[in-house]
């Protein structure tokens, strides 16, 4: 009896280091501009070529511009960074989505879109959210620049095996709550460190019932709270979504595969290291108040005191209610806010969209309140305008981005100014993570787009 | 990588929880291409203010704090995968971590890159803090042959656990590459017998 991760795991075991870590086969590698070019000199410096060249695809995502992508880009050292990932691409024979290649966007977004990300697989990407291609029943996570190296160089990389947790979502879904919610509820209960070493797997009826955008949004979180990451066992909502896509197996190939897939799921009795269960009827539209993302609480809470915070962490937490000039025991419900981004490998892809678009049709955005909408990709990009939710956003006063990370990590000219508070549906609130002294509350799309039309937090 | 030996030192106190990466080094010095130079801004925006002057109360603008061994609060490293977390540290100087918990991500790239995280309890840790507010000359001394840590003024001793093949490609400055090229044919013969091939 296994669980589903111990299925994934054990069929990628190429050999175990004794009294150590094993050696893991990678299936798929995505790079990004910020975190492989010191791989690639790695490479250069010890003569070596990529081991599995056609396994790595790249995509620049994180430090490019949200506007005027057909451009040059104007900041030296970031233009220089994306020329970098050109070089190494050209040079390494690697697949490139270079800035207006129509398959460029974040990399956790592409990846699911052209049905590159698939059950069963090791994914890996220098980047934390690598856990979002979960959804698919992967095993995938982030890694660091040496841990790109290795994977370049042999295709293969040196892990601990984790433990393994089981977190149930039992019931059905309050209304105007999503998986952002569900997330953010989760890391409120188990806390940043809480799965610290585990990795997760999503069940229960609630998570049956998401989308695969929807889990998307859950597993991608899943670093949040710790975990090495977080996936769900494919089933009919997977094989739909990944069926017909461009890089999905076809005709004999697909069904080869689907009896493959067919086989990955949790064995009846199979142990978990720790099982944790909720009642998502307890769960409430979410935002964040704090400078971590387990400082959330429903929309009409208030946030804690000072006493009912242990001893060890009271330093930190003033220090983060200070950052973000709110008070213990403070209702946020009604406060005005100044930003509001709609966007990342959260919540950048087309169901977001269609949920802000749904919500500010016919209404109109606050006069005080900047919004950036960025799309996760060109693809969803195109989709939206398909849709004609590009019109409706330009009608209630919002305008489209170009795709990107933008907001998310503010390494491109898209910082939310000091001191002003910003409903954003990224998964960072940390300290300056946005910018420079930018105070992030972290929301789904539809309080997000409630936050956009009402000008402050709101229930939506 | 440069071999590990026993490390006597002072240390930097940082009784702060949850310092994530985007602390350790803020992401718009992610830019570069190369390794080096992170060091001048680990810690950048607690560490300078707007115009770039250095805030007189932080920690690692007060001369009297100096080291080769970090002691932060716990749950040092969340967030991010960016090893520039590391370069900074080791860029600064600092060859120890001491907390009384990790984030995952950050404890691998900090092995990677030859940075000792060292996992205390929450009292040694606090006995740590306590040490250096009394007297910034407080030394620790971190044996990993033992897998030891000593607080030299209270003369209290803890021991830590670490991976024993992560321990030996200390001592020996050691990395993974090479172990994973010398296993090549292993790789080979995997991707034969592999139960579905993507
Ligand atoms: S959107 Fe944010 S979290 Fe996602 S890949 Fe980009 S920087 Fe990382």
């Amino acid at each position: 009896m296994k669980t589903l991760f111990d299925k994934i795991w054990d069929a990628h075991v190429v050999t175990s280091v004794e009294d150590g870590p094993t050696q893991l086969y990678i299936d798929r590698h995505l790079c990004h501009e910020v975190t492989s070019p010191q791989a690639f000199a790695g490479l250069r410096a010890r003569g070596l070529r990529v081991f599995r060249p056609e396994q790595t695809t790249l995509t620049a995502d994180h430090n490019i511009p949200t506007m005027g992508q057909d451009q040059p880009i104007r900041d030296q050292i970031s233009r220089f960074q994306v020329d970098t990932l050109a070089r190494n691409a050209r040079d390494f024979h690697l697949t490139y989505y270079g800035l207006n290649n129509p398959k460029n966007g974040i990399v956790h977004v592409i990846g699911p879109e052209n049905g590159y990300t698939q059950p069963g697989m090791t994914i890996v990407c220098g980047d934390s959210h690598t856990s979002t291609h979960g959804a698919f029943g992967a095993i995938a996570f982030g890694i660091g620049t040496s841990e790109v190296e290795m994977v370049l160089a042999s295709q293969c990389i040196l892990q601990t095996r984790p433990k393994t947790m089981r977190i149930n979502f039992e019931g059905k879904l309050n209304e105007h709550v999503g998986a952002k919610d569900m997330a953010l509820f989760m890391i409120a209960r188990l806390t940043t460190g809480g799965a610290t070493g585990y990795f997760v797997e999503y069940a229960g009826e609630a998570v049956r019932n998401l989308t695969m955008e929807e889990r998307m949004t859950l597993c991608n979180l899943s670093i949040e709270m710790g975990a090495r990451g977080g996936l769900v066992a494919p089933d009919e909502t997977t094989f739909n979504y990944i069926r017909g896509r461009e890089f999905a197996p076809k005709g004999e190939r697909w069904k080869e595969a689907m009896a493959y897939w067919q086989t990955l799921h949790t064995d009846e009795g199979a142990l978990f290291d720790k099982e944790v269960t909720f009642d998502v009827s307890q769960i409430k539209p979410m935002i964040t108040y704090g400078t971590n993302p387990g400082m959330g609480m429903p929309i009409d809470g208030t946030i804690p005191q000072l006493d009912d915070i242990d001893e060890a962490g009271k330093i930190s937490f003033e220090r983060s209610l200070r950052y973000m000039g709110f008070e213990p025991g403070e209702k946020l419900e009604g406060k005005l806010i100044d930003y509001v981004f709609l966007g990342s490998c959260t919540n950048g892809r087309i169901e977001d969209f269609r949920v802000f678009a749904g919500y500010v049709k016919g209404k109109k955005k606050a006069d005080h309140v900047t919004a950036w909408l960025v799309p996760g990709s060109w693809q969803v990009r195109k989709q939206i305008e398909a849709e004609g939710l590009d019109r409706i956003l330009e009608e209630a006063g919002f305008a489209l981005r170009q795709p990107g990370c933008s907001a998310c990590l503010a390494m491109n000219d898209d910082k939310i100014p000091a001191g002003m508070y910003a409903v954003s549906t990224s998964n960072r609130n940390f300290e300056g993570r946005q910018g420079p002294g930018a105070r992030t509350i972290l929301a789904s799309p539809l309080v997000a787009a409630a936050a956009a039309v009402n000008g402050k937090i709101t229930q939506p | 990588m440069e071999k590990f030996q026993t490390i006597i030192s002072t240390y930097v106190p940082l009784p702060i929880e949850n310092v994530d990466t985007d602390q350790i080094i803020p992401a718009r010095f992610l830019k570069a291409t190369t390794c080096d130079g992170f060091g001048d801004n680990l810690f950048a925006d607690w560490r300078y203010d707007k115009e770039g002057h250095p805030k007189p109360d932080f920690v690692l603008n007060n001369p009297a704090f100096k080291g080769q061994v970090l002691v932060a609060g716990k749950n040092f490293g969340s967030g991010s995968s960016r090893e520039h977390a590391a370069w900074a540290i080791a860029g600064y100087g600092f060859r120890v971590v001491v907390s009384s918990f990790f984030a995952d991500i950050f404890r691998n790239n900090a092995l990677n890159n030859g940075i000792l995280p060292v996992v205390v309890s929450e009292s040694f840790l606090s006995g740590l803090f306590d040490a250096s507010k009394a007297d910034p000359q407080a030394t620790v001394t971190i044996n990993l042959e033992e897998q030891t840590i000593t607080s030299n003024v209270t003369g209290s001793s803890e021991r830590f656990e670490i991976n024993p093949y992560k321990k030996k490609c200390l001592l020996k400055g050691l990395d993974d590459i090479d172990f994973l090229l010398s296993n090549r044919n292993k790789i080979e013969t995997y991707e034969q017998r592999r139960p579905f091939a993507y």
